[in-house]
C-alpha cells in the first residue's frame, strides 16, 4: 500500500519519506530546517498546526530553534515558509493525503505557505476513496474535510504546467511506521 | 443564421493563434486521457455515475430539502433560489449586512450564468476572481472560452499584456514569472476580502456537503480566510449519498485535466471554525434557473447527469476549429449548446445548435452518459418547431417527402447535371436540391439509378435466404456501382437481395435539421417498403442510413409522441444490419471466401461517424480487408469526422472545408494508395476533396475492395 501510496504521491509532485520511527522522522525535519534556512523573519518562519505528533518532548526540543510558531495566526501563516500538519490518512490509488482540517490552523499550514510538510502514520494508508468512504462516519463528518494530492499547481496560461499558484509550491510527506503512542 | 454570428466564425478561422492553441490541445487530450483512464473501467465507472446523477435529477426536490435540512442543521444557512435575480439580491444582502467590500472568488460556471460579478461591481463592491485562468479573463474583460480552462483562446503574450496593463510594467511572457505575479497579487486580496464566493462540484444531500476541486488552491484559500462564503451551487450538483462523491471524484480530474485527483478536494460539512475565534457565517445558495424544468423534461433530464467536465469540447472538431466564444456563450460547446438553451432561452441557442456536425464525438467521453447530439438534435427540433422552416429549406423537404418528385427530379438532375460533369464529377450537384458551395467536386448523378439498373442484374434462381438492400439516396443516385457490389457479394454467399422500390430517403436530412414532421413521414414510407416483402435481414451500405434504420425511426416518433407505427419500426430495427458487418458474419460461417494468399499492398482506413460510434462495428470492415489481403496503416485520428456531416457542409462550408483539409492530410501522410470507408456520404466528401487536390489516393467503400476479391 505505501508503495503504491508513494509512487501515485510523486507522480503528482510531492516528496515522500519513510521513517521507522517518530525520532527518525523528526530528525529528518529538524535537517529541514537548516536546509532551508528558516529563521525569525517574515517569510522565514515555521508554523505548526497542533497535532499529536507535536508532543510536549517535540515541542520542547524545537522551541530552541528560531522562527518555530506554535499558535498560529493568518499573519504568522502568510509569512511562514514551512507549515507542518498532521494529516489522517491517504488514499494509495491515487497518491492522495486525507485530513480533517475543521481546526482553522490545520488550514492556515496547510495553504499559505511555500512548503507543506505532511506527517502521515504509514498505518493509516488505504486502497482508494471508496475505501476511505466505507469507513468514514459520515454523521460525524469534519466541518472542513481535506484532501491534498502534490503541490498546488495550474495549467491555466497555455496549458503548461506552472507549480504553486495559491498554495504551496512543495508538498513533503513524511510517513512513519511506529508513532509511538500518538495516532 | 445570423450575418454577425457567420462574421465570428469567420474571424475564429482565421485566427491562427486560436487553431493553433486548440487544435494541440485537442491531441494532446486525447493521448493524456486515454492514459489516464488506462486502467479504469470507464463504461462502467460512468454507468455509476449516470446512475446516481439521473436518480438526483430524478429526486431533485427531496434531495433540495434533505440537503437543506442536513446543512442548516450543521449550522449552514440555505437559500433557495429559483430565479438569477434571486440568487444576486441575496448575495447582496449578505454583503451589505457584513459591509463587505472586497469579494474574492473562486471559478464558479453558477456566477457566469448569472453574470454575479457586474452586478456587485455596480453596487460598489470589488470582486476579484482568483483562479488564474478567470483573473485573465476578468482583467481583459472577456467571457471564458472553455468550462475548464476559460482562457486556453489566450496565449503567454496575451497574457502578459494583460498583466502589464494590470501592474503598469512591462512583462516579459515568462510564464512563471507570471503566474507568481498572480500569486503576488492575489494573496493580500485573500486576506483582506470579506466574503468568498465559489461553486460547488458536488452536494451531498446525506450530510449537507459542498464539495469543491482545484488544482490552484483559490477554493481553499476563498472558503477559508473571509468571514463569510457564499456557495452558489446549481440544482443539478445535488446527489443523494456520500459514497456518490467517490465515482464522481473519480471521473472528474480524469476527464477534465487528464489527473488522478486535483491537487486539493474541499469537503465542506456547516460552518468551520475562523481564525478570529469565531465560526464562519456560511451561505448555501441552491439555484434553480431551469434545472427543475429541465428535470421534469422527459428528454432534457439526461444532460442534468453533466459533472462539467469539459471532455465534450475537448474531443469536438468543432470546437477545436472555432473555440468558446463561437461555439456557446457561458456555457460553450457541445453541453453548452443545451444548457444555453435552458438557462438563456432556446432562441439563444439558434446560431450556436447548427454548429454540430453530428459527429458523435462528445457523446463517447462523456462522463455523465449523456447522448449529446441526440439532445441538440431535440434543440433543433424545438426551434424549428417554435419557430418554423425558412420557406427555401421547406420546400426542398416537401419534395424530399415526395418519394415520385423526389425520385423524379433527381433522374431530371443526372440529365441537367451532364453538361456540367468532368471526369465524374461536377460541380453542381442538386443532390439536397440546395445550394451546394463552389470548390468541392461532387460526383455526377448517376443515368442510371440503382433502382433501375438492379433489375437488370441475374441473381441465381433459388436462393433461399433473401436480404433487403437498402440503398439510401447516395448508393440509388450518385454511388449505384456500390449497390451492384453488394449485390455480387451477397449472391456469392447465397443470398438473395431484394429492391423494395417505395424505399426512400432515410429522412436523415430533414432530421437532423429538426424538421421531425418530415423524418416521421420518410420513416413511415421506408417501413411499409421495407416490410412488404419477407426477407430475413435487411441490409444497408450507408451507416447514416443504417442508424436511421435501427434507431432514429424509433427516435422521431417517440419524440413526435407517434406510436402507431411504432411496432413496426422496432420490427424492422431488430432486422437491419450494417453492410461489413453481416458480410463478416457470412465469411466467419463459412458461407462466404475471399481470394487466398492476396497482397494487395497498404491500404488505410477512415472510420465514419456512424459506423465507429453509433454502430460501434468498426472492426469489421477492418477484419474483412485484412483478410482480403490488403495491410492496414492506421492514419492519426482514424475517427475524426471527415467534415460531411450530410448537409452540414452545404450549411456551414468554411466549417467542413478545413475538418476536410485535416483528414486528407491525415489519410496522405500513411502513404497508402488506397482510403476506405464503408460510408458513400464520406466517399463523396473524400473523394471529391481527393479529387480537388490531385494525390490521387484512391477513395473507396469497401464494398467495392471486396467485391474485386471474391474467391471464384
Ligand atoms: S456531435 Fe460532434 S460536432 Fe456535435 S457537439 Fe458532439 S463532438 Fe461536437
Ligand atoms: S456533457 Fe458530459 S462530457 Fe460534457 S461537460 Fe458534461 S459530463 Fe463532461
Amino acid at each position: 500500500m505505501y508503495e503504491l501510496f508513494k509512487a501515485r504521491a510523486e507522480r503528482a509532485g510531492a516528496e515522500v519519506h519513510r521513517f521507522t520511527t517518530k525520532a527518525e522522522a523528526e530528525a529528518y525535519i529538524v535537517d529541514l530546517f537548516q536546509k532551508e534556512q528558516v529563521r525569525d523573519e517574515t517569510g522565514h518562519l515555521v508554523v505548526w498546526a497542533d497535532c499529536p505528533f507535536l508532543d510536549e518532548a517535540l515541542k520542547e526540543r524545537v522551541s530552541t530553534l528560531p522562527g518555530m510558531r506554535f499558535t498560529v495566526s493568518r499573519e504568522d501563516a502568510n509569512a511562514a515558509w514551512i507549515g507542518i500538519s498532521q494529516v489522517d490518512g491517504a488514499l494509495a490509488e491515487i497518491g492522495t493525503l486525507v485530513q480533517d482540517a475543521t481546526a482553522i490552523d490545520k488550514r492556515l499550514v496547510s495553504m499559505l505557505p511555500e512548503v507543506h510538510l505532511a506527517i502521515l502514520s504509514t498505518k493509516t494508508i488505504v486502497a482508494d476513496m471508496p475505501a476511505w468512504i466505507a469507513q468514514t462516519d459520515t454523521s460525524t463528518l469534519g466541518s472542513y474535510m481535506s484532501m491534498i494530492t502534490g503541490p498546488s499547481r495550474t495549467a491555466d496560461i497555455e496549458r503548461v504546467l506552472t507549480i504553486g499558484v495559491h498554495g504551496p509550491r512543495r508538498l513533503v510527506v513524511c510517513c512513519v511506521d511506529e508513532m509511538g503512542g500518538v495516532a | 443564421m445570423e450575418k454577425q454570428f457567420r462574421e465570428s466564425i469567420g474571424t475564429a478561422l482565421d485566427d491562427a493563434k486560436l487553431s493553433a492553441a486548440l487544435g494541440k490541445f485537442s491531441v494532446d487530450y486525447k493521448v493524456n486521457r486515454a492514459k489516464i483512464y488506462e486502467d479504469t473501467d470507464f463504461e462502467a465507472l460512468r454507468s455509476q455515475i449516470a446512475a446516481c446523477k439521473s436518480y438526483a435529477a430524478e429526486h431533485m426536490e427531496e434531495l433540495a430539502a434533505e440537503f437543506t435540512k442536513n446543512a442548516e442543521a450543521r449550522g449552514a444557512k440555505v437559500f433557495r433560489a429559483n430565479s438569477p435575480e434571486a440568487v444576486r439580491e441575496y448575495i447582496l444582502q449578505v454583503a451589505k449586512d457584513n459591509g463587505v467590500k472586497l469579494i474574492v472568488k473562486s471559478k464558479s460556471m453558477a456566477t457566469e450564468e448569472i453574470h454575479l460579478n457586474p452586478f456587485l461591481e455596480k453596487e460598489g463592491i470589488e470582486v476579484a476572481e482568483t483562479d488564474l485562468g478567470e483573473w485573465i479573463i476578468q482583467l481583459a474583460g472577456q467571457r471564458p472560452s472553455h468550462m475548464v480552462m476559460p482562457a486556453i483562446h489566450l496565449t503567454r503574450e496575451d497574457v502578459a499584456d494583460i498583466f502589464s496593463k494590470e501592474v503598469e510594467e512591462r512583462l516579459s511572457s515568462d510564464i512563471p514569472r507570471l503566474v507568481q505575479l498572480a500569486r503576488e497579487k492575489l494573496r493580500p486580496k485573500f486576506l483582506q476580502a470579506g466574503m468568498g464566493i465559489s461553486g460547488g462540484n458536488i452536494a451531498v444531500a446525506e450530510t449537507g456537503t459542498v464539495v469543491l476541486v482545484t488544482n490552484e488552491g483559490n477554493a481553499r484559500l476563498t472558503t477559508t480566510l473571509p468571514k463569510v462564503h457564499v456557495a452558489v451551487i446549481g440544482l443539478e450538483k445535488l446527489v443523494a449519498k456520500f459514497a456518490d462523491v467517490a465515482p464522481i471524484l473519480k471521473a472528474l480530474p480524469r476527464s477534465a485535466t487528464a489527473q488522478l485527483l486535483t491537487s486539493y478536494v474541499s469537503m465542506i460539512t456547516g460552518p468551520a471554525p475562523t481564525d478570529d475565534g469565531g465560526v464562519k457565517d456560511l451561505h448555501i445558495v441552491l439555484m434553480d434557473n431551469q434545472r427543475s424544468a429541465m428535470a421534469h423534461d422527459p428528454m432534457f433530464k439526461e444532460a442534468l447527469q453533466c459533472i462539467r467536465c469539459a471532455s465534450c469540447l475537448n474531443v469536438c472538431p468543432i470546437f477545436r476549429l472555432v473555440g468558446g466564444h463561437v461555439f456557446g456563450k457561458v456555457y460553450t460547446g457541445a453541453i453548452g449548446t443545451i444548457l444555453t438553451a435552458w438557462y438563456e432561452g432556446l432562441q439563444q441557442s439558434e446560431d450556436i445548435q447548427g454548429l454540430c456536425i453530428m459527429c458523435g464525438a462528445c457523446k463517447d467521453v462523456c462522463p455523465g452518459k449523456i447522448d449529446i447530439p441526440s439532445l441538440i438534435m431535440e434543440v433543433r427540433r424545438r426551434l424549428v418547431q417554435n419557430e418554423g422552416v425558412p420557406l427555401i429549406q421547406k420546400s426542398i423537404y416537401q419534395v424530399v417527402n415526395n418519394r415520385k418528385l423526389f425520385h423524379g427530379m433527381l433522374r431530371a438532375a443526372s440529365v441537367a447535371g451532364k453538361p456540367l460533369s468532368k471526369g465524374g464529377f461536377i460541380r453542381h450537384l442538386p443532390l439536397f436540391l440546395s445550394d451546394l458551395t463552389e470548390g468541392r467536386s461532387l460526383p455526377a448523378i448517376a443515368a442510371t439509378p440503382l433502382r433501375d439498373s438492379i433489375k437488370k442484374i441475374e441473381q441465381p434462381k433459388g436462393l433461399q435466404e433473401k436480404a433487403v438492400f437498402y440503398a439510401g439516396c447516395l448508393i440509388d443516385f450518385a454511388y449505384p456501382e456500390m449497390g451492384e457490389a453488394l449485390v455480387k457479394i451477397l449472391n456469392k454467399a447465397g443470398v438473395e437481395v431484394l429492391f423494395p422500390e417505395g424505399q426512400t430517403c432515410c429522412g436523415a436530412p430533414a432530421r437532423y435539421s429538426g424538421v421531425y414532421e418530415i423524418a416521421a413521414k420518410n420513416s413511415k414510407d421506408n417501413i411499409d417498403a421495407l416490410l412488404s416483402v419477407a426477407a430475413d435481414y435487411v441490409v444497408s451500405a450507408c451507416p447514416t442510413c443504417t442508424v436511421a434504420l435501427n434507431e432514429e425511426f424509433i427516435a422521431t416518433f417517440k419524440s413526435l409522441g407517434q406510436t402507431e407505427h411504432l411496432a413496426r419500426a422496432e420490427q424492422l430495427a431488430a432486422k437491419t444490419m450494417d453492410f461489413s458487418t453481416l458480410v463478416k458474419k457470412l465469411v466467419d460461417e463459412g458461407r462466404l471466401s475471399l481470394k487466398e494468399g492476396q497482397q494487395l499492398g497498404k491500404i488505410t482506413y477512415h472510420d465514419s461517424c456512424h459506423l465507429k460510434r453509433s454502430l460501434r462495428a468498426d472492426q469489421p470492415p477492418r477484419e474483412l480487408l485484412q483478410k482480403a489481403g490488403y495491410e492496414i496503416s492506421e492514419m492519426f485520428e482514424c475517427d475524426v469526422c471527415c467534415g460531411m456531416g450530410g448537409s452540414y457542409s452545404v450549411k456551414l462550408p468554411e466549417m467542413s472545408a478545413p475538418i476536410l483539409q485535416r483528414k486528407l492530410k491525415n489519410i496522405k501522410d500513411t502513404g497508402a494508395p488506397v482510403v476506405a470507408m464503408d460510408c458513400p456520404g464520406c466517399v463523396m466528401q473524400i473523394r471529391g476533396g481527393m479529387h480537388q487536390d490531385g494525390a490521387g489516393v484512391q477513395v473507396r467503400h469497401t464494398v467495392e475492395l471486396i467485391a474485386q476479391q471474391l474467391a471464384d
